[in-house]
């Protein structure tokens, strides 16, 4: 029985400088940056659920398939902006959500993503004299351009043939900033036959449907060109845009939280702060309400929190602030199970049992109603990690996780470290009186 | 020893007093919906140098937004909420704003719910709330399957349980109108949160019930009743104190995001300390004792009135 509790001490004191040695140095940045991970609610970012309209898909594909080329091609314009740790996830059939932490211009970053990115070439309509077309206001008509591809199928020219080496260039003449592009094979073959037709006419080039410029050919060209009229920064997007493929389906914003970075900052320490307080709070209850066993059970609580951050920081859990809210909350209800036993205890003692007896007895006794009681508790976080997950709330998910995580581990921390504890303690004379008159 | 369970129709009565004016403002005013069920808009807006409250809605109105609800927040900034906009609405609000008030604008936090999300959300908090009802009364029934009558057990466990969170939604739809407090997914982790505590602390009442039968301490089963309740009655208050330590340490020095989150825990908390010594266990009683008549009005049988 001794020999046993001292091999449970040395297990718990190896645990607990393992979950030191993983949660330790907190640093001056708190609980950011080494190695915790924040949710956009505390570090700031924006957080996007994307509805793909799958109606304007390409019909020989499945609707898993587009999203998933939609998908990667948000990973790589997200890549391209440079995000660090953006998460890009496809969610039921047609929704994609992406999280972007710590993104200071959050419109610029919704254009560079959302948009299709469809680069058409167009050439001006012609009616049946070989005229151009105007409308009433004298603007000309475009339609798409066509060619005979490799195939001998007609095809349209589009951005889905070109390299992708976009880049921006300042025109030496012009001190111009313009968008140089390459062609694959099949697009040289296209590009040719239409600058061939369209020689000293324009050529529309149009992106989503809006033309950004429309130069006139000047000379048959097949494996390279540029887009001018664009400034530095509509050219580098577009680069970026092109590079990555135009997205085959159009999207559309369903929901989206903005957290500005120092209002995440704030809520973080004031939180945490927070937490503190309350915690010491706990424990010097506990030492003023069950004096020795109070203390352990102190003691206890400090293993317990840092086990948890441990385990928060190895899974990794996202904190978020709801998520912290959990682990306060769990830290109270952890408090429970010591409470629970050292109640039993006492009225072990009262009936007048041995010490070594009564904790033995108290927590036997007590095991039972931790075990159920913490059961409803374990329901409720499954039922809300589905609920958090279903719509993707990230906040309502952090919850449920560190507080299932903490009621956990606070049954481990009851029936392992609280009780090894009292246990080593009944073996000294002088704690066995101090735990006699606690029960008085 | 305190006599707990000859005064249950007190406690009943208590419980009546909290639970009837929440169940008429539920009523009348229902819950008032947050973005997450509405879809909309919900900005806020920090302003350096600050701005005033009815400059704003003239600008707001100006850009064509004239019944956006704005608010001024503690912190000095203020909360905006609109229809649901698109990111170039959204550029040239922020825009026109600071043109017309002359003064920098820092969205602190902005969110958009689509209807397609409100309405999914709303679903899914349904059948949340739902499963967790129908998984805590199967679960309360299993705990207590050695017991005779187990759905006995865990019906009074989920009285409890409508109680603790009738009193919670009836505090929240007193403070929306009075407040302008909203409902939100939060709010609905809040609740189900409370409705797994109010179990949590039934069951540890229950159990002690359940042991004290299997000892056979008492023939009368009033008696063992009120031994298990004042047993775990310290227990019981020390642990709702330890956790209503934490929740008003996080309540009044928190992050705003979390605010009413924390305050339905608080609430709930209290009030599932209060329903499981004062009426899951003495409505054990009552059941045992056929006590219904008391309910609509019938004489208490002389037995009882003598108590």
């Amino acid at each position: 029985m001794r020999r046993r509790n001292r091999y449970l001490l040395i297990l718990i004191l190896i645990l607990f400088g393992f979950s030191l040695w993983a949660i330790l140095p907190l640093n001056s940045q708190k609980l950011g940056r080494n190695g915790f991970q924040l949710g956009l609610d505390l570090k700031g970012g924006s957080y996007l659920l994307y509805e793909a309209d799958l109606t304007k898909k390409d019909p020989s594909q499945t609707d898993a398939q587009v999203m998933d080329a939609v998908q990667q091609k948000i990973e790589r314009r997200v890549n391209a902006y440079g995000v660090t740790e953006p998460i890009i996830q496809v969610q039921g059939n047609n929704r994609i959500l992406v999280q972007l932490p710590g993104v200071k211009d959050i419109n610029e970053a919704l254009k560079l993503i959302g948009q299709v990115a469809l680069l058409e070439f167009k050439e001006e309509k012609l009616d049946a004299q070989g005229n151009p077309v105007r409308d009433d206001k004298g603007n000309p008509q475009w339609v798409i351009a066509t060619a005979t591809g490799t195939n001998g199928q007609e095809e349209e020219l589009t951005g889905k043939y070109l390299k992708p080496n976009v880049q921006v260039v300042v025109n030496q003449q012009t001190v111009q900033p313009e968008v140089a592009f390459e062609w694959n094979s099949e697009g040289a073959t296209l590009f040719e036959q239409i600058t061939k037709r369209d020689l000293n006419k324009p050529l529309g080039i149009f992106l989503d449907n809006e033309l950004i410029s429309a130069p006139t050919v000047q000379a048959v060209i097949s494996d390279r060109g540029v887009i001018t009229g664009v400034t530095l920064d509509e050219g580098k997007k577009l680069a970026v845009q092109l590079n990555s493929g135009s997205l085959d389906v159009p999207l559309k914003i369903i929901q989206q939280t903005d957290v500005d970075a120092t209002l995440g900052a704030d809520s973080l320490s004031r939180s945490l702060r927070a937490g503190l307080i309350g915690i010491a709070l706990i424990m010097l209850f506990m030492i003023a309400y069950y004096r020795l066993p109070g203390f352990v059970a102190a003691v206890a609580l400090c293993i317990y929190a840092s086990l948890l951050l441990a385990i928060f920081k190895l899974l990794p859990v996202t904190l978020t602030l709801p998520g912290i809210a959990g682990f306060i909350i769990s830290t109270g209800m952890a408090v429970d199970a010591n409470v629970l036993i050292f109640e039993r205890m006492k009225e072990e003692l009262r009936v007048g049992r041995t010490v070594g007896m009564a904790v033995e007895e108290g927590f036997r006794r007590a095991w039972p109603s931790i075990r159920d009681s913490n059961v409803s508790t374990f329901i409720t976080c499954v039922i809300l990690y589905w609920f958090g997950n279903t719509f993707g709330a990230f906040m309502v998910k952090g919850f449920a996780i560190t507080l299932f995580l903490g009621v956990a581990v606070s049954m481990f921390s009851a029936i392992m470290i609280t009780r090894t504890f009292l246990n080593l303690l009944v073996g000294s004379e002088l704690a066995k009186g101090l735990l006699l008159r606690s029960a008085k | 020893m305190i006599d707990f369970v000859g005064k249950r129709y007190w406690y009943f009565l208590l419980s009546a007093i909290i639970i009837i004016p929440g169940i008429i403002s539920l009523a009348i005013f229902g819950l008032k919906p947050g973005i997450d069920f509405r879809s909309g808009t919900n900005m806020t807006l920090n302003f350096s140098p600050s701005v005033e409250e009815s400059q704003l809605r003239q600008s707001l109105a100006s850009l064509g937004y004239a019944d956006a609800v704005v608010q001024h927040t503690a912190a000095g900034d203020f909360l905006i909420r609109l229809r649901e906009i698109t990111t170039d609405e959204r550029q040239e609000l922020v825009g026109g704003v600071e043109t017309a008030l002359g003064s920098t604008v820092t969205v602190r936090d902005f969110a958009v719910v689509s209807p397609v999300i409100a309405s999914q959300t709303a679903r899914n908090a349904a059948i949340a709330v739902v499963i967790a009802a129908v998984g805590i009364l199967f679960y309360i029934t299993w705990a207590f399957r050695r017991m005779p009558k187990s759905l006995r057990w865990g019906t009074c466990a989920v009285i409890a349980l409508i109680h603790d969170v009738l009193v919670v939604l009836g505090i929240f739809s007193i403070l929306g109108w009075l407040a302008g407090v909203e409902v939100d997914a939060l709010f609905i982790t809040g609740m189900l949160t409370v409705a797994g505590y109010s179990v949590h602390d039934t069951i540890v009442v229950f159990d002690r019930i359940r042991e004290n039968m299997t000892k056979g301490i008492s023939q009368d089963f009033e008696m063992t009743v009120n031994l298990s309740i004042v047993q775990t009655l310290t227990r019981s208050l020390n642990t709702s104190l330890t956790v209503l330590v934490v929740l008003a340490a996080l309540f009044l020095l928190g992050g705003v995001t979390i605010h009413y989150f924390i305050l339905v825990l608080l609430i709930g908390v209290t009030t599932g300390t209060y329903s499981s010594i004062c009426n899951a266990s003495q409505l054990l009683i009552v059941w045992e004792k056929q006590e219904w008549g008391r309910f609509i009005g019938r004489k208490p049988h002389p037995a009882q009135a003598l108590r």
